[in-house]
């Protein structure tokens, strides 16, 4: 067993991680180490071919490779340690990791804090409840996304796509261009999950049209798909018979959202929000395990890689002084959400006298016209923003100054 | 004359917005602000897009190496972009940013590596 001692330990080489070990350099801290279970940095975006990320951080509008590549690039320059193909297998609360791989077998690792970057994974087949065998040509919209742009194969000929979240609409477009028939996108919700601008560029650039209220009530097929049937679905989001239809396909794709990985976060103790599926998280992004941090999708699904990067960032700072300073449990005053808020990250402020800059992430809870927040720390507002819409696909991200002794409100109210 | 409704992403309003040719010149409507008009104007006068995709990469830790354009392109010249990338083949290693085509079918702009691939 090889034994490692390092500062920081961050847990993914994805966007979270990758900016969290850079960040975690920038505060002076001496051995920074990645661990990422693929063989190779990037996490998710290296099959992210299409363009849109990093315009707040950059101001470009780049592909989700190159994106990636940047931090890549900057990692390399330092003397963070990387380890490929390593899985980790095992983390504890005193802050230590056991993970392996072909070269050292199993690592043990005694770390100053812990950054948990593992980012999200698809929901299945097998989650949703569909009806019938299970032959092949059914699969998540991130494989698809995967067969095609980093292997160059076409999974199929025609195709339907259950779900409109962003990875199912961007891969419409991408399969459509590939020369595979899209036939249509059925979402079983009122209103589209992923963000407006893919629905515009996406699909109606492409003709493809959205069915809402619509969903996949069997798949036809033993050995490889032969079709599927959709239905409309009522008030009470229940199939309507009468508007079964049929269609021939060989491929189902699946955009019916992510669930943030969080079973080593667990293991270690970690308690996780029902609403996020991700960590209880301070304004350090710290979990309710002291010295161990979370960051990007593990910690809450965002839409924009951007955020992504961002709270990395924020988990690296609070890391760093974790490991510089130590930790003192002052007690903690809880992020109430009221009105139109789904749920919002941080969920707990550390109680202290010291104003400070907090970073939230919030999503509402429906679509709404003239909406206004207010964070209120102790009664007093601290924040208040005016927006022409707000829409659940599109996180809302903001900072603001405050110190908590026994409340912080977020509300988001009609104007 | 033509008339063509389409929805802003400027920001998450997504106006509906409609262009439509007049005598006097291009009407638009809907909008809400001036960025969402401009969006609108250049949606119906010249839609253009960023084009990417992948192409062979031989030699290379992966089979496929990701490209975008330099700028946006005219949307209509989309397929035909896809059939003049679809001839192309490049070794390894390659780095983010070199130039696997110049001049993308005389359209002015250059296809661009969107990572690096290193040899293997």
């Amino acid at each position: 067993m090889r034994e490692l001692c390092v500062d920081i330990a961050v847990i993914g080489g994805g966007p979270a991680g990758l900016a969290a070990a850079l960040e975690a350099k920038r505060q002076g801290m001496e051995k920074v180490l990645v661990i990422e279970r693929d063989f190779q940095l990037g996490g998710i975006l290296p099959q992210c071919i299409h363009d849109g990320f990093g315009l707040h951080r950059f101001g470009e509008r780049l592909a989700g490779a190159e994106y990636a590549q940047r931090f890549i690039d900057e990692v390399a320059k330092t003397d963070i340690q990387v380890c490929l193909n390593t899985m980790v297998l095992e983390i504890n609360g005193q802050k230590e990791l056991y993970a392996c791989n072909s070269q050292d077998g199993i690592l043990h690792v005694k770390c100053g804090a812990i950054i948990l970057a593992m980012g999200c994974r698809e929901r299945t087949g097998a989650q949703i409840l569909l009806f019938g065998y299970r032959p092949s040509g059914v699969m998540t919209a991130g494989s698809v996304q995967r067969y095609i742009n980093i292997e160059g194969y076409l999974p199929g000929k025609k195709a339907v796509i259950l779900g409109s979240g962003d990875i199912g609409l961007i891969m419409a477009r991408r399969m459509t261009l590939e020369g595979i028939e899209v036939e249509g996108v059925y979402e079983v919700m009122k209103e589209p999950g992923g963000l407006t601008r893919n629905i515009v560029q996406c699909l109606e650039d492409y003709n493809i049209p959205l069915h809402l209220n619509h969903t996949v009530v069997r798949v036809h097929g033993k050995e490889a798909l032969t079709a599927v049937t959709v239905a409309e679905l009522d008030a009470e989001r229940k199939p309507i018979p009468e508007t079964e239809r049929t269609i021939p396909c060989d491929l189902l794709v699946l955009a019916v959202g992510l669930i943030p990985e969080n079973e080593l976060s667990v293991k270690a103790g970690v308690e996780l929000d029902p609403k996020t599926r991700g960590p209880v998280l301070d304004e350090e992004f710290m979990t309710e395990v002291p010295g161990i941090f979370a960051c990007g999708n593990v910690s809450v699904v965002f839409d924009l890689v951007d955020y992504v990067s961002l709270s990395g960032e924020i988990a690296a700072r609070g890391a760093a002084k974790y490991v510089r300073e130590g930790y003192a449990d002052t007690g903690h005053v809880p992020v109430e959400v009221k009105g139109n808020v789904n749920f919002a990250v941080p969920q707990r402020i550390r109680k202290g006298s010291d104003a400070k800059k907090v970073q939230f992430f919030l999503r509402v809870k429906h679509s709404q016209k003239g909406a206004r927040l207010n964070c209120l720390a102790d009664g007093a507002e601290v924040k208040k923003r005016a927006f022409n819409r707000v829409v659940p696909p599109e996180m809302v991200s903001f900072e603001a100054e405050l110190h908590a002794a026994d409340s912080v409100v977020l509300e988001v109210e009609e104007e | 004359m033509a008339e063509k409704t389409f929805t802003c992403i400027v920001c998450p309003m997504s106006c509906s917005i409609t262009v439509k040719e007049t005598p006097e010149g291009l009407s638009v409507t809907g909008h809400t602000c001036k960025r969402g008009e401009a969006f609108a104007r250049d949606e119906f006068t010249a839609p253009k897009r960023m084009f990417t995709s992948t192409v062979v990469v031989e030699g290379g830790v992966v089979r496929r190496l990701p490209v975008i354009t330099s700028a946006e392109i005219p949307k209509e010249k989309m397929a035909e972009c896809l059939k003049e990338v679809y001839q192309v083949r490049v070794k390894a290693p390659v780095k983010c940013g070199d130039v696997v085509v110049p001049d993308l079918l005389g359209l002015g702009v250059n296809l661009l590596a969107s990572r690096d691939v290193d040899a293997v």
